[in-house]
């Protein structure tokens, strides 16, 4: 049975066990003697119990299943293997052994003639297969039948169904948020180990503190490899987020100001929505906006001032990136402002102060954490973004403090090291992880900073 | 009091009795809120430095009709202000008169304290500033100094005057603001229901200060409290439904009303 029949089937017995547990609550509504009975619960709780009990545990034991069955037919593969065919197999031959029986098993084929004992292993694995398949549909029907016939039976005017389907409800939602949170423990988790890996073949100090990013090919495995340095990288990073905070933060705060204390609602509430759109447009169109557009235009303007500025550059990249950011900031600051209470504005105005002075010596004094907090997000923003810098940064990993010079990001770098020809391996591809791990606590730093400052301003006028 | 003789002294005030000098009067004031007409046609005249009362039901008008006297209405988009109103005989509403020079000249106390989110000081030397009242430091320092006894609260913030101002109890925040509109130095200094954000020990220590302001500057107060009303004003005016009803000395209006209406209202009938 496909996995996608089976879907259908446990939906149609959801349906029906739903059904049933409704018929049968709404039977006890009246008792033999013809009396009104009531029920502690409402039959649809009773029908969403009956529901629930059905399906629910059958469907966990298929993912279980699904998780804990590759694993548990390759031991069992690899258990009858000969003696002599694994005395001389490494742990990557292995590997490949379990993915050439797998081809052949799905009758995917192989570009070369299989030997006779993966054809038998093969055999094996897919008549474990159907077994394990038939064996999981037998335990999951049983458990559907038990779990339907019990929950049936359970209904009784007096069974709690609903507090008993709030218990449900409070285990989903939990189970849910759970499964973002692991997500993340996951990626960090396995960042971490990746990284690791990496430090065995480089020194932390070299690659925190190095000057030089050249990583040449080297064969993989030896020790003590040179030109890992990060910080041309984190220079480069730093240096665009820095040019697109300089054109984010006066922008976006007059914007928001505008938008917030002058803009009649009209014009508020079509302009809002238009500067938006900014933060939707995908980056890789501001990429090539960049490298065809801003990037040419800086150049020729440098040029008529005598300035050398190279067409992909750390100023192109940072503008357009500044253009990318402007919503971010203008939005929550605007948001932020228009929170300051109006007894404030108020306040000053009644002291005779005009709206601009009101505005300057007021309103965004108390503003000012929170717009802080929205510049920070703004930040970790422009230092993860990637495509922009990939097309306009030019890519050029070295230690300048010219913008008008070609640079690299830490993002750039993740995207050429991991592009190409690979050997995971390697530490030229391990360091991707260590980068990403470094970025990654780079802008969770400049989150949580900026969500504890927000936080603050927020409990400000409560 | 004596801080209080002490600090009227700095400010150069003294304290005068009531001049029978017209100060501000209102000529067939309406308010309109975008369609809805909210005051309809208020004739009103305040005397100089004596307390006016405005009493009446919730959402009859007192505080539409406070803020014509400093313009505040301006800051509401959907209200619109037709009539006169002068001070010292000349019309507020001109478009030739500056509104910020009339906002310090008539300064105005909110419902609820609003202190701006800075120290006690900063808070005081907000509105001198602005308008460059003083020249240096030491003026400024005499100025909230002065303010602050004015509205007798020198004695409990003079060794935090760093502190913010939005730490202090709900009771000196409110002196806090009243001495921030004294900063400036106004003639008139309106009050959209003090008291009615306080505790009653506040309240009455607020009251007691209306009770000294009195005579130095022309206080129009806004309460929903009859015997505050009683307590502190010369005159009060009824207002009912955007309709100024009866305006009399206050103790006219309490023992012998001239309108049903504000009988029924101070009786407690309605309201
Ligand atoms: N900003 C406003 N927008 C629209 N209507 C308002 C506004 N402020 C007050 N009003 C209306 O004007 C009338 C008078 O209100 P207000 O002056 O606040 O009364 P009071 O201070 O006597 O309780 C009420 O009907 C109120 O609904
Ligand atoms: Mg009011």
């Amino acid at each position: 049975m496909s996995n996608l029949m089976l879907a259908g089937v446990l939906l149609m017995l959801l349906a029906l066990a739903y059904q049933l547990g409704l018929t049968r609550s709404r039977k006890l509504t009246t008792d033999l003697s013809g009396q009104k009975v009531r029920l502690h619960s409402r039959p649809v709780y009773h029908g969403a119990l009956v529901a629930f009990w059905t399906v629910v545990p059958a469907f966990g034991v298929f993912l279980l299943w699904r998780f804990i069955q590759p694993g548990v037919i390759n031991q069992m593969i690899i258990a009858q293997l000969p003696e002599a065919i694994m005395a001389g197999m490494t742990d990557s031959d292995m590997r490949v052994f379990l993915r050439r029986i797998t081809h052949l098993s799905s009758g995917f084929g192989l570009s070369d003639q299989p030997q006779p004992h993966e054809l038998q292993a093969a055999e094996l694995l897919s008549v474990l297969q159907v077994r394990g398949h038939a064996l999981m549909l037998a335990l999951m029907a049983s458990l559907a039948a038990a779990g339907l016939y019990f929950s049936w039976q359970q209904i009784h005017p007096d069974l709690r169904a609903r507090n008993q389907m709030e218990r449900v409800v409070k285990v989903a939602l939990i189970a849910c948020s759970s499964v973002a949170i692991l997500t993340t423990i996951g990626i960090v988790l396995s960042m971490f180990g990746e990284a690791m890996r990496f430090f065995a073949f480089v020194n932390p100090m070299d690659f925190f503190f190095g000057t030089t990013w050249n990583p040449r090919f080297q064969t993989a495995g030896t020790e003590g490899q040179t030109g890992f340095g990060m910080l041309p990288l984190l220079w480069g990073t730093v240096m665009i987020a820095l040019i697109a905070l300089l054109v984010a933060i006066p922008v976006g705060l007059m914007a928001a100001i505008y938008m917030s204390e002058y803009a009649p609602s009209r014009v508020r509430s079509v302009a809002k929505p238009i500067i938006e759109v900014l933060a939707g447009i995908p980056t890789i169109v501001y990429g090539f906006f960049a490298l065809i557009t801003v990037g040419p235009f800086l150049s020729s303007f440098g040029a008529t001032f005598g300035l050398d500025i190279r067409a992909t550059s750390a100023l192109t990249a940072g503008v357009v990136m500044g253009i990318m950011i402007i919503p971010f900031i203008s939005s929550l600051s605007d948001d932020i402002i228009t929170q300051v209470p109006r007894s404030l504005r108020d306040g000053s105005l009644g002291l005779g102060a005009t709206q601009s002075e009101t505005i300057r010596k007021v309103v965004l004094p108390a503003a000012l954490p929170g717009i802080v907090g929205a510049i920070l997000l703004a930040a970790s923003r422009a230092i993860g973004e990637t495509m922009i810098v990939v097309l306009a940064a030019g890519n050029s990993p070295v230690l300048t403090a010219n913008p008008f010079e070609a640079v690299s990001t830490m993002t750039v770098t993740i995207v050429n090291q991991l592009t190409g020809d690979l050997d995971f391996a390697s530490p030229q591809s391990l360091v991707a992880f260590a980068l990403g791990l470094t970025l990654f606590v780079i802008t969770l730093l400049l989150n949580v900073i900026a969500l504890v400052i927000v936080r603050k301003y927020r409990e400000q006028y409560e | 009091m004596k801080t209080v003789k002490l600090s009227s002294e700095r400010l150069g005030v003294s304290n005068k009795q009531p001049s029978g000098k017209i100060k501000m009067s209102a000529r067939d004031v309406k308010v309109f809120y975008g369609e809805s007409e909210a005051l309809h046609g208020i004739d009103m005249d305040i005397y100089e430095n004596e307390v006016i009362a405005f009493i009446g039901p919730s959402g009859c008008g007192k505080s539409t009709f406070l803020r014509c006297l400093n313009r505040m209405n301006d800051t509401i988009d959907v209200a619109k202000v037709t009539g006169q109103v002068l001070l010292d005989e000349q019309d507020i509403y001109d478009p030739s008169l500056d509104v910020v020079q009339l906002r310090a000249r008539v300064g105005m106390v909110f419902q609820k304290p609003n202190p701006f989110p800075k120290s006690i000081y900063e808070n005081i030397a907000y509105g001198p500033r602005l308008h460059g009242l003083v020249e240096t430091r030491r003026e400024m320092d005499e100025v909230v100094e002065s303010s602050l006894r004015r509205a007798g609260l020198w004695e409990e913030v003079k060794d935090r005057l760093d502190a913010p101002g939005t730490g202090l109890s709900g009771g000196q925040q409110q002196r806090l603001c009243i001495a921030r509109a004294i900063a400036v130095s106004p003639e008139v200094i309106l009050m959209d229901e003090p008291c009615s954000a306080l505790d009653p020990i506040a309240t009455s220590i607020i009251e007691e200060l209306i009770d000294e302001l009195k005579g130095s500057y022309t206080l129009v107060i806004v309460t929903h409290n009859m015997q505050q009303a009683a307590r502190v004003s010369d005159k009060t005016a009824f207002f009912h439904l955007g309709n100024l009803i009866e305006l009399n000395k206050t103790d006219e209006i309490f023992t012998n009303p001239q309108d049903k209406k504000t009988e029924d209202y101070i009786t407690g009938r309605f309201g």
